[in-house]
């Protein structure tokens, strides 16, 4: 009961005429941005840090927050009509999705998606709110050694469990938790990484960084690879449906927020394994399995509900821990240190007033996003079709201006352009992007709760393991990083050639 | 020597193939019907797909007229149908006029008009209006 009437507080301050604007604004860029192969709201939120710098933190938060969810949607739309999904979240809707819409039902499956995201939307987000703060709870009490095991754990996970590809993972990895590490270290003194240059001592701007891979780096890639044979779009009308797709989506809607929900909040998310999940379910238990392969509605319904359940989960361990599991999340997190707020089981309590309307704003970006889309499904497959060129001078234009903004330096246009470049060398060589970012930003905080740790102890190492729950996190992560490895020695040498062949096409 | 029609498919380039449809007949030449696009967005309308394309060929084929089809990416979609009308030395290019208001044209430019300047042979202009189906 408590929990609802703070959320009641939350939406008394998000309903306000100002945040409604914002929250607005939120929906209607990420929806932008997902709709758009290549671009999605992990960049669109590092796009906007400079700009909101001049807002409140519940504003850009807002704002943020409608991003997020939008850009799951606007995914959705390119990937039925397109068959080119924009995110690794919505393959799966793609799958189906696609096939219906060109057996013409390209409304229906429209339609299902939105209506299944607004379900699992709301859900996830109700689920967090009681979710959040009971584990915000038990988080309070943990000491730097279980804290910095939690991290350790997240960021592995993140880099092992999620891609194809662990080496590329680790790549990623340590080159971000590297950049992590650029500037004076607060407690020696010492500069690390700065190559005697005064103007490093500080440290990487987030903005630049993230800027400068997820904007500079698209950018160079897209102008690398700029004439292409367009994609055949699909034409689509108003999305609706019948009262037989009603009846066959409920079902997947629910079991795909079920399943969705729970690996969002785990420290090792993503919404690729619940998505995909969701859809062998769906074909295992439907009475019209024949149609998957051919266009079943229940393929897009479960899915869809699962990425959108999924991305409401990983607001658990954000607001109750401060570990972000998405590249969006990360830049979230990032924000939230840049408007002096610490992230982690503190948050609730310090910051109680942000998180409530928070969460309140997520349901009402949700239900905006569901007004939004179902009428202007069309609108947004007409965003298709603007050239590259001026999409792309436009995110050039704000990326240059935010990463100059920070600090009115010139010297971070020459950053930006660095990180640009390593951007575009990642996605040249199948180099994941999320384990690079969670590096840069989680790699200081667990370096905090590392020294900490240490500091206590003395020095002693063994304090890293001194707590049971931090031996629990190891020994799971443990199982989780060699039981594949000895399934793998067990079933012999018959899998070799299958990952080989896969890497060939990731890269 | 063959006739070469810029087509798009829309009412503009439907009534330029049929009066390259004719005028092949005619005078006894080689249909080579040219889509382009610049290839730099997402999706072009303008730009067809291969199901129309296969459905363009197969009702060429039913009239009778030796013809081949050409879908060409590149910086400057005029350019492109350039291209094919030299390389196969073309005694006469069809395209299809459309309106565009002044601004339209500062803007998009105008692939007509950049084709009727440069191109080497004679150019016919078809109106969509009026325009016999194929």
């Amino acid at each position: 009961m408590e929990t609802l009437s703070l959320l009641g507080g939350g939406f008394a301050e998000a309903l306000t005429p100002m945040n409604l604007l914002f929250a607005a604004i939120g929906v209607f860029l990420g929806t932008f941005v997902g709709v758009l192969p290549g671009i999605g709201p992990a960049m669109a939120v590092a796009l906007l840090l400079p700009v909101t710098y001049g807002l409140g933190p519940t504003q850009a938060f807002i704002m943020f927050a409608g991003i997020y969810y939008g850009g799951m949607y606007g995914g959705s739309t390119t990937s039925i009509l397109l068959n080119t999904p924009g995110e690794s979240s919505s393959v799966m809707t793609a799958i189906e999705g696609n096939k219906m819409a060109k057996a013409g039902r390209a409304s229906q499956a429209l339609a299902t998606a939105a209506i299944g995201s607004f379900i699992a939307g709301t859900i996830g987000t109700l689920l967090v709110a009681f979710a959040a703060p009971a584990l915000a709870g038990i988080a309070v009490k943990l000491g730097a050694p279980s804290y910095f095991a939690v991290m350790v754990m997240a960021m592995v996970l993140v880099t092992a469990v999620l891609g194809t590809s662990k080496l590329r993972g680790f790549i990623a990895l340590f080159v971000g938790l590297a950049i992590g590490i650029v500037g004076i270290d607060l407690s020696t003194a010492q500069p690390r990484l700065t190559f005697g240059l005064p103007l490093l001592a500080d440290g990487l701007d987030i903005v630049v960084v993230a800027v400068g891979i997820f904007a500079l780096g698209e950018t160079l890639w897209v102008a690398a690879h700029l004439r292409r044979v367009p994609a055949e779009i699909i034409p689509v009308g108003q999305p609706f449906m019948g009262k037989a797709d009603w009846k066959r989506s409920w079902g997947p809607w629910m079991r795909g927020t079920a399943l969705g929900f729970p690996f969002g909040a785990i420290p090792a998310g993503g919404a690729e394994t619940p998505t995909f999940l969701s859809y062998v379910l769906e074909r295992k238990l439907s009475k019209n399995s024949g149609e998957f392969g051919k266009g079943a509605i229940e393929g897009v319904a479960g899915p869809e509900a699962a990425n959108n359940a999924s991305a409401a989960g990983t607001f658990v361990p954000l607001l109750a821990l401060g570990l972000p599991v998405t590249a969006t999340a990360t830049i979230m997190l990032a924000a939230m240190q840049g408007y002096g707020i610490q992230p982690g089981p503190q948050l609730l309590s310090t910051n109680g007033d942000l998180v409530w309307t928070l969460l309140a704003s997520l349901l009402i970006g949700n239900f905006l996003l569901l007004v939004l889309n179902l009428p202007l499904a069309p609108v947004w497959a007409k965003l298709l079709q603007v050239p590259r060129p001026y999409l792309y001078a436009g995110i050039l234009f704000f990326a240059s201006l935010g990463a100059y903004s920070v600090n009115q330096q010139a010297f971070d246009i020459g950053l930006l352009l660095v990180f640009g470049l390593l951007g575009f060398a990642m996605r040249r060589f199948a180099i994941p992007v999320l384990p690079l970012i969670l590096g840069v930003i989680l790699g200081p905080l667990m370096e905090v709760k590392l020294r900490e740790a240490l500091q206590l102890s003395g020095g002693d190492a063994t304090a890293l393991v001194s707590e049971p729950l931090a031996i629990a996190v190891y020994v799971i992560l443990a199982l989780v990083l060699l039981v594949p490895l000895l399934m793998r020695g067990r079933s012999g040498a018959s899998d070799d050639p299958s990952d080989a062949e896969r890497e060939k096409i990731d890269a | 020597m063959s006739i070469v029609v810029g087509y798009t498919p829309d009412e503009y380039g439907k009534a330029a193939l049929s009066y390259g449809v004719a005028e092949a007949g005619l005078r006894g030449e080689k249909l080579i019907v040219v889509n382009g696009t610049r290839g730099d967005s997402f999706v072009d309308t303008a730009f067809a797909t291969s199901e129309h394309m296969v459905a363009l060929e197969s009702q060429m084929a039913e009239l009778g007229v030796e013809h081949e089809v050409r879908q060409v990416v590149g910086a400057d979609v005029a350019d492109g149908i350039l291209d094919v009308a030299t390389e196969v030395s073309a005694s006469l290019l069809v395209i299809g006029l459309r309106r565009r208001s002044p601004v339209g044209k500062l803007f998009m430019g105008s692939v007509a008009q950049r084709l009727i300047l440069d191109a080497t042979c004679p150019v016919f202009a078809v109106k969509a209006d009026g325009a016999e189906s194929v």
